[in-house]
């Protein structure tokens, strides 16, 4: 596998450093802690949002600071969750004085990583409320799981919750909106290639050409089902049926539709996919309110997509349509 | 009985054992996971080993809950939090000790073991570390209770723990990432299980 790179180990600092010579008016980083913060942080009153996660992913979770967005994201090695000593110094770095906001997938190490984190900023007086996202129906949500990874609804949620931080709402308020998203919205995800950790240096599962793999997350881990692959109509049809179904999505609702790519997928695929999402949506009656289309939350050079749909009140396009700016969301005065 | 040098050599074993082993755990994570264990927990216990060279410390349980902080803030995923609590929690019975006896370390083991279960809520049979540490903990116990020496019942220990590692092979997985492939998870043995063995396997041939 051919990758741009100088020594892998160094793959995640070097990208921090690049991303803050690229984006000096939206972040800074802090490379020993490998944070990403918002320039001008910490913003007196407001409510600051933090989240993370193993890199890998991005534009997921730095590319997403910035007004109206995150305050802060830390980088963990590629596909490892941040440690606890990153977070608190995030959490302590953007807290206004308004208490904050962990954002957190819901995967063992990260879950386990913020919780270690939100004890230790307690003790040093920060007020902390996390909100975990869980949104992949390819995983049984039962006792004989980790639970539903969290994937897609992440992106949709930052930014909402962040469009709510920014106008001034409590701490309350923004984790009980995170909450809501988090509950309104589903994702399914396909590859259609596998992908290669810099440090591992060779694939992290195998496909052949003319296979697919069902339900996969968002970290190389391999899906529930590995299948012939089929045209975009069919594997969109199996990706947004089991979202609708899980979701209850009945006719006359609106929705925010999101095809992700994962990293290796062009945009000229991934709007075939979004025309076949889009069709369902309207043959089953679900309104579109907004779309949202391109590479957010990837897996490396992973080929493949996800679907997400998030059902939406009058509120949530409001918060979804205010101003944002950062490096990978951008939009409104 | 086992001094500050002896549990700085543990570490430094167990650092070794983990570097000979990197590739493999990997591999092994790979199959049911992200493919990262390998390189995380040599990342981890490499900087513990380390330790022993930086800094002056003045008791083995002081050296321990630096050893759980340092793997906590370097591992990173769920095995930093998991390993970590267990040197943290290792090192709350042997606070007065100098020399420890068997007994006192099937009281730290324990506390260990139990505090891997406090932070990632497995049981036996999930396919996880405790699947290893468990039975390891109980013939721990079973072996220091009839009157072993430390070396003795850790090498019970050891060897329960590498039957415990090949149990889980079959197993499906019900926590952490392997969880999410269900049935598929089935047929490979688990990365944690793997590395806890090496762990034990390391204070067997270095505590005594």
């Amino acid at each position: 596998m051919k990758k741009l790179l100088n020594d892998p180990a160094d793959v995640v600092v070097e990208a921090l450093a690049g991303m803050a010579a690229a984006h000096p008016d939206h972040l800074r980083v802090d490379l020993d802690h490998k944070l990403v913060l918002r320039a001008g942080a910490p913003v007196s009153g407001k409510v600051a949002l933090v989240s993370g996660g193993g890199s890998g992913h991005e534009p997921l979770h730095g590319g997403f600071v910035g007004r109206g967005m995150l305050d802060a994201a830390c980088a963990g090695e590629v596909f490892t969750s941040p440690v606890p000593d990153q977070i608190l110094a995030a959490t302590t770095a953007v807290d206004g004085g308004a208490g904050v906001l962990h954002i957190v997938k819901n995967y063992t190490g990260d879950v386990m990583n913020f919780e270690m984190a939100a004890e230790l900023a307690a003790e040093s007086g920060v007020q902390v409320e996390a909100v975990v996202t869980d949104d992949d129906v390819a995983v049984q949500d039962s006792l004989f799981t980790a639970g539903r990874r969290g994937v897609g609804v992440t992106v949709l949620l930052e930014k909402i919750v962040g469009a709510a931080a920014e106008e001034g709402q409590d701490l309350a308020a923004c984790a009980e909106l995170a909450r809501r998203v988090n509950a309104q919205g589903r994702s399914m995800g396909i590859a259609l290639t596998s992908c290669t950790v810099p440090a591992a240096g060779k694939p992290t599962f195998e496909l052949a050409d003319d296979e697919m793999e069902i339900g996969i997350g968002i970290h190389g881990e391999p899906g529930r089902s590995t299948e012939k692959l089929a045209p975009a109509r069919d594997v969109a049809a199996r990706l947004v049926e089991p979202v609708v179904s899980d979701l209850g999505l009945e006719r006359g609702e609106s929705v925010i539709a999101f095809v992700n790519g994962m990293g290796g997928t062009p945009l000229l695929e991934l709007y075939v996919m979004y025309g076949e999402v889009a069709r369902l949506l309207e043959e089953a009656g679900i309104t579109v309110a907004r779309s949202l289309v391109g590479n957010y939350i990837t897996s490396l050079e992973m080929a493949g997509c996800s679907v997400t749909l998030l059902r939406v009140d009058e509120e949530m396009v409001r918060l979804w349509d205010a101003p944002v700016d950062t490096p990978g969301l951008r939009w409104g005065g | 009985m086992a001094d500050l040098t002896a549990f700085q050599a543990w570490i430094a074993a167990c650092s070794e054992s983990i570097t000979a082993h990197a590739d493999d755990l990997t591999e092994l994570d790979r199959a049911i996971g992200d493919a990262d264990h390998g390189s995380n927990m040599k990342r981890g216990l490499t900087a513990c080993a380390a330790l022993a060279d930086q800094e002056d410390f003045s008791s083995i349980d002081a050296y321990l809950k630096k050893v759980g902080m340092t793997l906590v803030s370097t591992v990173g995923g769920a095995s930093g939090p998991l390993y970590g609590t267990f040197f943290l929690r290792l090192a709350g019975p042997l606070a007065a000790s100098e020399d420890v006896s068997a007994r006192e370390f099937g009281q730290a083991l324990r506390a260990g073991v139990e505090g891997i279960v406090a932070r990632g809520k497995a049981e036996a049979g999930d396919k996880t570390m405790y699947d290893a540490f468990s039975p390891a903990l109980e013939a721990f116990e079973s072996a220091a209770g009839s009157g072993s020496e430390l070396a003795e019942a850790l090498r019970a220990a050891a060897d329960a723990a590498a039957q415990g590692r090949d149990a889980t092979e079959p197993m499906v997985a019900r926590k952490g990432r392997a969880s999410y492939l269900g049935e598929r998870s089935a047929g490979h043995q688990d990365p944690g299980a793997t590395s806890a063995t090496l762990l034990i396997e390391a204070a067997a041939k270095t505590l005594s």
